[in-house]
């Protein structure tokens, strides 16, 4: 019985995960403001955080929590930068 | 791996995969930006928190060593996703307010009115000159 329902799980979860990632280019793409194609690429961000998770569980390696935690912090601190020029016009004053 | 173990992990990664599929259709599908920020604030990162504790739970169950990191992610994850969408909401409203991005679906064509404190929308900056004529005001205290 072991051994089933998990790659099951994780299938499903790669699937949703991949539609989302589809989804975030797609209001990349069509965004009509400036806040939503930053918004879209902080969610593109968070997903390949989610991505580089599923991936550790498929291959059980823990070598990947390192780019995961990487990427979530130059993630936060691009959104911020991006949000910090549209609000005064430039970054660092 | 016990079978209690791999349930707990499987409704995990189901759950996770399904509330970041949700988020990410919010920010896909909802008519306003103010609107689209919902769904990737709270659902995805739901989502994601549920998918690293489910690696978090999966690796000492196989036999591994069990390790902060994901705690980590997800304690980071879950401190700055709302700083980000507040500073995205704030550059919207900046922008907004100059009439800089009108946005249809907002019913907000020409920008959004003045605001009647002394500062300008979302920022300190481009403060107008306090007007002492203005009785019965709530903000008009001078800042000391």
């Amino acid at each position: 019985m072991t051994g089933t329902i998990l790659p099951i799980a994780l299938g499903f979860a790669f699937v949703c995960v991949s539609a989302s990632i589809v989804l975030n280019l797609f209001r990349l793409w069509r965004g009509p403001l400036s806040a939503d194609r930053i918004l879209a690429v902080d969610t593109l961000t968070i997903n390949a955080i989610a991505m580089i998770v599923l991936f550790g569980i498929a291959y059980t390696t823990p070598d990947y929590f390192e780019a995961a935690l990487l990427l979530a912090m130059v993630g936060f601190v691009g959104t911020v930068a991006y949000s910090k020029f549209l609000l005064r016009g430039d970054i660092v004053e | 791996m016990t079978l209690a173990a791999e349930i707990l992990i499987s409704s995990l990664l189901v759950l996770g995969g399904a509330f970041i599929l949700v988020g990410s259709w919010g920010l896909a599908r909802l008519p306003s930006l103010m609107t689209r920020l919902h769904g990737p604030t709270k659902a995805t990162t739901l989502g994601v928190g549920a998918c690293l504790i489910a690696s978090m739970i999966y690796f000492p169950a196989s036999g591994g060593a069990w390790s902060a990191h994901e705690l980590l992610i997800t304690l980071f994850l879950f401190l700055t996703a709302p700083v980000s969408a507040n500073l995205i909401a704030k550059a919207h409203l900046h922008r907004q307010g100059r009439g800089i991005d009108a946005n249809p679906s907002d019913h907000i064509i020409d920008g959004l009115p003045s605001p009647t404190g002394s500062a300008d929308w979302a920022t300190f900056g481009g403060a107008k000159p306090a007007e002492p004529s203005a009785p019965g005001q709530a903000t008009g205290e001078p800042r000391s």
